[in-house]
């Protein structure tokens, strides 16, 4: 382990808030503290230096970053030089990969050809476009204040110039049919685009529409309309030949995100920026008896007080977990298998000791997984019954 | 001044009133008691402890007295020292035997009644074991400091119930202590000395027997012929058992003991008994030296009228269960229990109460002061259950309820006496007659209230009848019944199947009439409570093999969670972590998981089915029998 190691880049300030959005992100411009948006790339590059300081002092070498991923919030309310002024701050600490990825989240309506210009001048590979829905209403539910016709123009400028664009979708808004929600599919699909996510919405109780749906002004999002949806998705992406690689992604061949992966393979990488989280495998035969084990650290949350830690030379961690081993096979365990390259069943089964056949042939005859060379993978009903399967492995193998 | 005081076991009896005080919770018994304690002097005013009589927490809090008590209290009238025994009577429905044991030590009875309120059915029920006993009764209002009292109305409807003039009526009040000295003067004037035989071989009454944890088991007696000294061995008639007696004395207010107790007299013995069961209220004490021939009259066992299983909701509490059971026992003759196994609950037990109410005590008892988690089925009551081929069954729990046809069941039924604001007279009769109630005679025992007369199966009344009658009369009409007799009746058992299997913890005897409302009803339950799963899950209710309702629980079709990037999978891990630790409060009902809540939900009595949805189903259902 240890062979990827990525950098993730969070961007807090939106222009206005979404009524489903729990992110950590902010509409003020200024939140003091320097962390204003025109000075938030300074402090952003302050937060990469302390943190490689601090890597080097615990011995955590970690080699060129393989993906970096900007974030938000919405990345492009900085502008393409700040964006890849961070880039080149990431090539000077740590160095960066030949033929990595560089991807950067934008709102359709933030971007335009120049600033996409820019950015792949400035070795930026990749945007992935907030879309959404394609439908007015849908996109009027969501507080989104983009029209289809910038999300046209956005992936026609990032094709132009170079880029992998890939574009983010929403389902499950209340009020969206199942027909609006084919239409945004088409809409996606038809922009020749070869990566797609598809997020079922998830209401967060303490948003805007969260607070709604509790008051009854909204309809409460239905799980059995959700999973008509995905099925839907899936039948269409696969249609035009984007495979499903996670559950709520999918992509031509080769156009994978990368930087996702690294998420659900367990990899290394450095948050930067407020709340954002970070994972570091500790370097083996440390005298705190923590050799081999993973750690996740977060920032804290608001920019703020971030910012405050940083100007006193702090690396802003708010908080962090050690993952002890029974931890890490949890999360070996759901993240694998979220995969379409599954979960390595001889890796688990030497960890824990456990014969996993039984449960996988319960799991196969209940057509939720599919069992190939070593590897468990779900079906189409089992990534959408996926806590189902997961729960399912975890009594098989932790007790 | 050297006056005379009486001393336990050489008092006179002539010297000696009985009595017990009659009242209904609420209407203030203890603390008139607690006055009379104070004003006779043995309880100094700065010890009153409120509420002496009551000791347990609980009877506290539900202001009910679970077990009687007998104090020694001495009384001075025109220059004599007379000795009263105040004995204590349980003031609840279930606990009719003890009273009748209680009542049976006296020779009066004070009925206290709340003049804001005026008497309620169990009072005037144990008003009329009281008169049935032939005691002396002084009737007292209460409470008349009190604003809202309205003394002459209530007077009025006890003089037109004992026959006395409604002057007669002394009107107290245990607050300020008002009235409580002519109360005690009027127990020493009206109520008769004990007439027994105080030269006769020896018979004490056991009217209360209570479980100490100090001193173990501590009898309650009144001596009606001869005496008892304390190094006689003694015998138990009823019972057959013979002890030393470790003690015998009086209370007043503490325990005291003395060389003897003589005829009349009220007192206490230890001896040595490891249950109440071998000290059994009703039974006869006498010396084992001089046995007496004959033993009191009205000694029984009382039977269980309400029958329930308990399981712990965590199957390991099983053996602290039955720890408790065996503690509670120590102090509960009435209370039985065996141990059952239930497909679905696990291991528990069987319990048999005397009624609903000492069905709640035990179980909150066991909750409270045991720390246990329990899940109660349906109470059941005991059917007498004739197969086709003439073998004949005693059911007390639904799963012996026997296969095939049956030929006859008989069930117990209840005489129930109902007192309420004539309002409410339309209210009570439609509730009675929805629980197949028989109408007998109604009485106007004041201008504005009734007593009316039923005869109700005793399976109806333990199910959620009391709630449903508080409810529709305003919290207004009281409610007192008494065992009488059985009736056949048209009863069937109406299982519920999930996914196929019968559930055991489900299955109730219903009368063929509600089987399809709780059909219905318990389907509707358990589809809300069960969570989807990765299958359909049919809920069904059925007669034998004849499906009467059904609803079906639709397959869980998603469960994930749509995003899972970097910062999202700590609270991921917590989060199915969360979920595996629920898994393990899941009972599998063959593949199908069902959470503890479920179960203690879908039992819990009360619901009506009154939306409208479940009203089509059951005539649908009903139809369907054509």
């Amino acid at each position: 382990m240890g062979a990827d190691f990525e950098v993730y880049v969070h961007v807090p300030f939106c222009l206005r808030r979404c009524g489903y959005c729990d992110f950590n992100t902010y509409t003020a411009s200024d939140l003091g503290a320097g962390a204003s948006r025109a000075n938030y790339a300074r402090m952003a590059a302050r937060e990469m230096e302390l943190v490689y300081d601090w890597q080097c002092a615990y011995g955590i070498a970690e080699p060129a970053a393989s993906t970096v991923f900007f974030g938000g919030g919405t990345p492009t309310v900085l502008s393409p030089d700040d964006l890849v002024f961070l880039v080149e701050r990431i090539r000077t600490l740590w160095g960066i990969a030949p033929g990595a990825e560089i991807t950067t989240e934008a709102n359709p309506d933030t971007v335009d050809e120049t600033a996409i210009d820019r950015l792949a001048a400035g070795g930026f590979t990749r945007i992935s476009f907030g879309m959404q829905s394609a439908v007015p209403h849908v996109l009027r539910t969501l507080d989104r204040t983009h029209t289809p016709a910038h999300v046209t123009r956005g992936v026609r400028a990032a094709q132009a110039a170079g880029l992998d664009a890939s574009v983010d979708l929403i389902y499950g808004a209340p009020g969206e049919s199942l027909d609006d929600w084919r239409t945004s599919v088409r809409s996606a699909l038809d922009l020749g685009v070869l990566h797609l996510s598809a997020y079922a919405l998830t209401v967060e109780p303490t948003t805007a529409m969260g607070r709604r749906i509790a008051a009854g002004t909204l309809p409460k999002p239905d799980d059995d309309d959700e999973a008509a949806k995905y099925e839907i998705v899936d039948a269409m992406a696969q249609a035009v030949g984007l495979e499903w690689y996670e559950i709520s992604n999918w992509a031509a061949p080769g156009h994978e995100s990368r930087h996702n992966l690294g998420y659900w393979r367990n990899v290394d990488w450095a948050g930067i920026g407020p709340g954002a989280h970070s994972h570091y495998r500790l370097p083996a035969g440390g005298d705190d008896g923590g050799g081999g084990r993973a750690v996740r650290a977060w920032d804290t949350l608001h920019p703020r007080r971030w910012g405050q830690q940083i100007n006193e030379g702090q690396v802003p961690f708010a908080d962090h977990e050690s993952i002890d081993p029974q931890a890490d096979l949890e999360e070996t365990i759901m993240l694998g298998l979220r995969l379409r390259e599954g979960l390595d069943l001889q890796a688990v089964q030497a960890r824990t000791g456990t014969d996993l056949a039984p449960v996988v042939h319960a799991l196969t005859g209940d057509g939720l997984v599919t069992c190939t060379q070593g590897r468990i993978t779900p079906t189409l009903r089992g990534r959408l019954l996926n806590d189902t399967v997961i729960q399912r492995v975890f009594s098989a193998v932790l007790h | 001044m050297s006056q005379h005081h009486n001393q336990p076991g050489f008092t006179d009896q002539s010297l000696i009133r009985n009595f017990c005080i009659i009242a209904h919770i609420d209407h203030g018994k203890s603390t008139v008691a607690d006055r009379i304690l104070q004003l006779s002097g043995i309880v100094p005013e700065r010890e009153m402890r409120d509420r002496f009589l009551d000791r347990m927490d609980i009877e506290q809090e539900r202001g009910i007295t679970i077990k009687s008590q007998a104090v020694r209290v001495p009384w001075t009238f025109d220059g004599v020292e007379y000795t009263l025994g105040m004995i204590d009577t349980p003031g609840h429905v279930d606990f009719t035997y003890e009273v009748s044991r209680a009542l049976a030590a006296c020779e009066g009875a004070v009925l206290l009644v709340d003049a804001t309120q005026g008497i309620e059915a169990q009072t005037l029920s144990n008003l009329y074991m009281a008169i049935d006993h032939d005691l002396t009764i002084i009737p007292v209002l209460n409470k008349i400091d009190l604003p809202s009292a309205e003394p002459d109305k209530h007077a009025e409807e006890i003089a037109g119930l004992i026959g006395c003039d409604p002057a007669d009526v002394l009107r107290v009040s245990g607050k300020t202590g008002e009235g409580v000295r002519e109360l005690l003067d009027r127990i020493v004037v009206e109520v008769p000395a004990p007439t027994g035989d105080a030269q006769g071989d020896a018979r004490a009454l056991i009217f209360d027997s209570v479980y100490d944890s100090y001193r173990g088991i501590v009898t309650y007696i009144r001596m009606v012929d001869g005496e008892l000294r304390s190094r006689e061995k003694l015998h138990m008639m009823g019972v057959g058992t013979t002890y030393d007696p470790i003690e015998i004395g009086v209370i007043s207010p503490d325990m005291m003991p003395t060389r003897a107790l003589g005829a009349g007299e009220v007192g206490y013995v230890i001896t040595g008994a490891k249950d109440v069961s071998q000290s059994k209220v009703g039974d006869t004490i006498t010396s084992a030296a001089h046995p007496a021939t004959e033993p009191l009259p009205g000694y029984r066992d009382p039977q269980p009228m309400v029958y329930a299983g308990l399981f712990p909701i965590d199957n390991a509490q099983f053996p602290e269960l039955r720890e408790a059971l065996d503690k509670l026992k120590l102090n509960d003759a009435a209370l039985i229990y065996e141990p059952e196994t239930s497909v679905a609950l696990g291991f528990g037990f069987r319990c048999g109460f005397l009624g609903l109410l000492h069905m709640e005590i035990v179980s909150e008892r066991l909750r409270r002061e045991f720390g246990l988690d329990l899940i109660s089925t349906a109470p059941n009551v005991p059917y007498e259950v004739t197969a086709e081929d003439g073998t004949v069954h005693r059911v007390t729990n639904p799963s012996e309820f026997p296969d095939g046809k049956i030929k006859r069941i008989v069930e117990p039924m209840v005489a129930a006496d109902i007192i309420t604001p004539k309002e409410f007279i339309g209210a009570v009769m439609d509730l009675c007659q929805d629980h197949r109630g028989i109408m007998g005679t109604m009485e106007y025992i004041s201008t504005d209230r009734v007593e009316m007369h039923y005869r109700i199966p005793l399976a109806e009344i333990v199910f959620d009848f009391f709630d449903q009658l508080k409810s529709r009369t305003k919290g207004y009409a009281s409610l007192d019944y008494h065992e009488d007799g059985e009736q056949a009746a048209d009863l069937v058992k109406v299982d519920i199947l999930i996914q196929g299997d019968k559930v055991d913890a489900f299955s109730a005897i219903v009368h063929r009439d509600k089987a399809y409302s709780y059909g219905v009803m318990m389907t509707k339950k358990l589809r809300e409570l069960i969570p989807r799963q990765q299958f359909e899950i049919p809920i069904q209710a059925a007669i034998g093999s004849r499906i009467i309702a059904r609803e079906n629980i639709r397959a869980l079709r998603k469960d994930v969670l749509a995003k899972c990037y970097g910062g999202d999978i700590t609270r991921k891990r917590k989060l199915l972590e969360k979920q595996k630790a629920g898994k393990k409060r899941m009972k599998m009902l063959g593949h199908v998981e069902v959470p503890q809540e479920a179960f203690v939900a879908a039992l819990a009595t009360g619901d009506s089915a009154n939306d409208r949805d479940t009203k089509d189903k059951i005539r649908a259902a009903q139809k369907s029998e054509g």
